[in-house]
């Protein structure tokens, strides 16, 4: 997912307090930052949303790959105005970050010293313009799964900013779709271009849910604490027999024989994607991480003098204003 | 030196003339700033008519361990809501 | 052209010259996302470069029904090429660092303002009509930029000296964009359009109380580059138009 693989924190608070904390996740109640939380459950959240934010930023490269590029007037205005939400998204998580004692710039070193990841899917080149469709269809339909359940979150920025975010979203998913159509019943060339996109986001599509996590003590604790809402083994068989029958749709050909309906487990089987092509990416080796974070450090490096001109612009206001009064 | 732009609470009028309402925040060097900053990233799909801006560390916060007494006593005063009170049908819309 | 009178043969380029100037400069603004100094600039150069793709759409489309050929916006747009073209050489300038953009964005704006406003008086109630749509959302991006240029320009050492920098290299792109030639006089003359030179007083008047207070200094040189309203060209632009209309050159058969 966004937040893929976040280790939770252990805790050594006062077990009393602890259990009283867990008694209020368990009656549902939102958890605000002034709250008293254990300091497992405080880190762990700045773990998960700084995750989810650096993806919602770094996720803009792959498809800001194509802007220049879209085939028309309509098709540039909707690709920019998805990546736009995009940062907005990442913009509305830092701010939840923050209501926990971090900085945004603190978030943005730690995702360029590679201390802090982002989304393993975005280490993925985006080649043709079928792959605009592909993402939106996959990765976003993907992404969907995880933050509507998100949206209840105990964290109540986070919730906050899910149910904003989820709102949003609507539209990026349909309109990936909406390309795919467009492709898949178009010139042979156009079909080609959405299979061979196809073929290339399934498995990191299916990677993006996280390894299994059925018996992790991370994810256990997360579950406990309501900021991991379902394993992610539920979600990734709730992706797969979605999509499915909308590749079928499209008339196109899921890349992995073993796709076959299960009747007695009521859903699709499948083959699990390459884990150990999935660590390589996590551990820096994929496809484009080494351009991704490259971008991020220029735009950041780059904008140094505007961040500070704005900066000393508005200092000095300050001390005009001061010295008038 | 850099130091990082101060953050902004942002509070948006719809466009039903309610009022004002927490959106979310950004960051931004100053108040002018911040107004257009929030222009630009809370009303992207037409849902303002009016921004407010302020300084996140001017808000002071009632602290959760008062949540008892300061909410509590409110409680008690059903008296406050309609409901409370049985008007007979045949009266007519009250 | 033969079933197009004089009068439309100008009315088609004095569109294009909008159509192509808001297409242009949206493009390149775009390229900025997902690369801009803070993510809340990234979000609002998109705001603008939105409102100039949509503004292309408009000018570009009415460019195509005043042909009658058959072709819609997204045919100018993607299909036609450099020497077609008929945009203002200022907006094809590159992006350059941050300065170099949004001065170019207020060089641009300050004469895209007084301009739309003129044309909200148009003979043509269709030019009239967008031109009020646009004019909204232009007298937001004039505001943002010479805000922006006030606080950079007056920010610190090296914020001022990037955007003096900047006001130096494209100063002379501005000439262009208050000269008129026949194709402008012609539908001057016609009450359609408002005649470039028409637009100088205003133009000068914000421009220098602006860069005043943004500390900058007006460059004393006085040549001024022309060509782009002709379809005389900077390099730039045909690699601009190279990445852009790849699609729909290599693919001429798809729709999207």
């Amino acid at each position: 997912m966004y937040a893929q693989m976040v280790k939770s924190e252990a805790t050594n608070d006062d077990p009393e307090k602890l259990a009283a904390f867990q008694a209020r996740i368990d009656a549902g109640e939102k958890i605000e930052p002034k709250d008293w939380m254990p300091e497992g459950y405080r880190k762990t959240l700045v773990r998960q949303i700084g995750q989810h934010a650096h993806s919602e930023i770094v996720g803009q490269l792959p498809e800001g790959n194509w802007i220049t590029r879209a085939p028309t007037l309509e098709r540039k205005a909707i690709l920019l105005a998805k990546v736009q939400d995009e940062a907005g998204h990442g913009l509305y998580l830092y701010c939840a970050a923050e209501t926990l004692g971090v900085s945004r710039d603190d978030l943005t070193e730690a995702l360029l010293s590679g201390k802090m990841k982002y989304s393993s899917i975005f280490n993925y080149p985006t080649l043709t313009w079928a792959d605009m469709g592909a993402v939106g269809w996959l990765v976003d339909g993907a992404a969907i799964m995880n933050q509507v359940p998100l949206q209840r979150t105990s964290f109540g920025p986070y919730a906050r900013a899910m149910v904003r975010i989820c709102k949003e979203e609507s539209f990026h998913q349909r309109q990936g779709y909406d390309i795919m159509m467009k492709m898949a019943f178009g010139t042979p060339a156009q079909k080609a271009m959405a299979q061979d996109a196809l073929n290339r986001f399934w498995y990191p599509s299916l990677m993006m849910f996280g390894p299994s996590d059925k018996d992790s003590v991370h994810s256990a604790q997360s579950m406990a604490w309501r900021i991991k809402m379902n394993t992610n083994d539920e979600l990734r068989q709730k992706f797969v027999d979605q999509t499915v029958p909308q590749a079928e749709y499209l008339g196109l050909t899921i890349p992995d024989p073993a796709v076959v309906w299960n009747a007695e487990k009521g859903g699709y089987d499948y083959s699990e994607p390459d884990w150990t092509e999935f660590f390589e990416v996590i551990k820096g080796n994929g496809p484009c991480n080494a351009e991704r974070i490259a971008a991020r450090q220029k735009a950041w490096d780059d904008g140094a003098w505007v961040r500070d001109g704005l900066m000393a612009h508005a200092r000095k206001r300050a001390g005009a204003q001061v010295a008038a009064e | 030196m850099s130091q990082e732009w101060p953050l902004w609470e942002i509070f948006i009028r719809g466009q039903h003339g309610l009022n004002h309402r927490h959106v979310g925040s950004l960051h931004a060097p100053d108040a002018g700033m911040a107004i257009k900053h929030a222009r630009d990233v809370y009303t992207r799909r037409n849902e303002g008519v009016s921004i407010w801006v302020v300084p996140s560390a001017a808000i002071t916060a009632s602290s959760p361990s008062d949540k008892g007494p300061l909410f509590e006593p409110a409680n008690s005063k059903v008296y406050r809501h309609p409901t409370f009170f049985d008007i007979p049908e045949d009266v007519g819309k009250m | 052209m033969d079933t197009m009178t004089d009068l439309d043969t100008a009315l088609f380029a004095g569109l294009c010259r909008l159509g192509d100037s808001t297409l242009v400069l949206g493009h390149r603004v775009s390229e900025w996302c997902g690369h801009a100094p803070v993510l809340e600039e990234d979000i609002a150069l998109a705001n603008v470069a939105l409102d100039l793709i949509g503004q292309t759409q408009m000018w570009l489309g009415l460019a195509a029904e005043i042909e009658g050929k058959g072709r819609d916006a997204d045919a100018l747009a993607f299909r036609r090429d450099v020497w077609e073209f008929r945009n203002l050489l200022l907006v094809e300038r590159p992006n350059g660092d941050f300065g170099h953009t949004l001065m170019r964005q207020f060089l641009f704006d300050a004469w895209h303002q007084p301009m739309l406003k003129a044309l909200e008086s148009s003979g043509d109630p269709r030019i009239a009509g967008i031109a009020a749509k646009a004019g909204r959302e232009v007298a937001y991006h004039l505001e943002r930029s010479a805000d922006l240029v006030i606080r950079l320009g007056d920010g610190s050492l090296e914020s001022h000296n990037r955007m003096q920098a900047a006001l130096d290299t494209l100063w002379p792109y501005t000439g262009e964009m208050m000269t008129a030639d026949a194709t402008d006089q012609a539908l001057a003359e016609a009450g359609i359009m408002a005649a470039p030179d028409s637009i100088r007083p205003e133009w000068d008047a914000l421009v220098r109380d602006v860069l005043a207070e943004a500390t900058l200094g007006i460059p004393p040189g006085t040549h001024m580059h022309k060509g782009g309203k002709q379809g005389q060209h900077s390099e730039h632009l045909g690699h601009m138009l190279a990445t852009m209309q790849w699609l729909q050159r290599a693919y001429p058969d798809a729709t999207w």
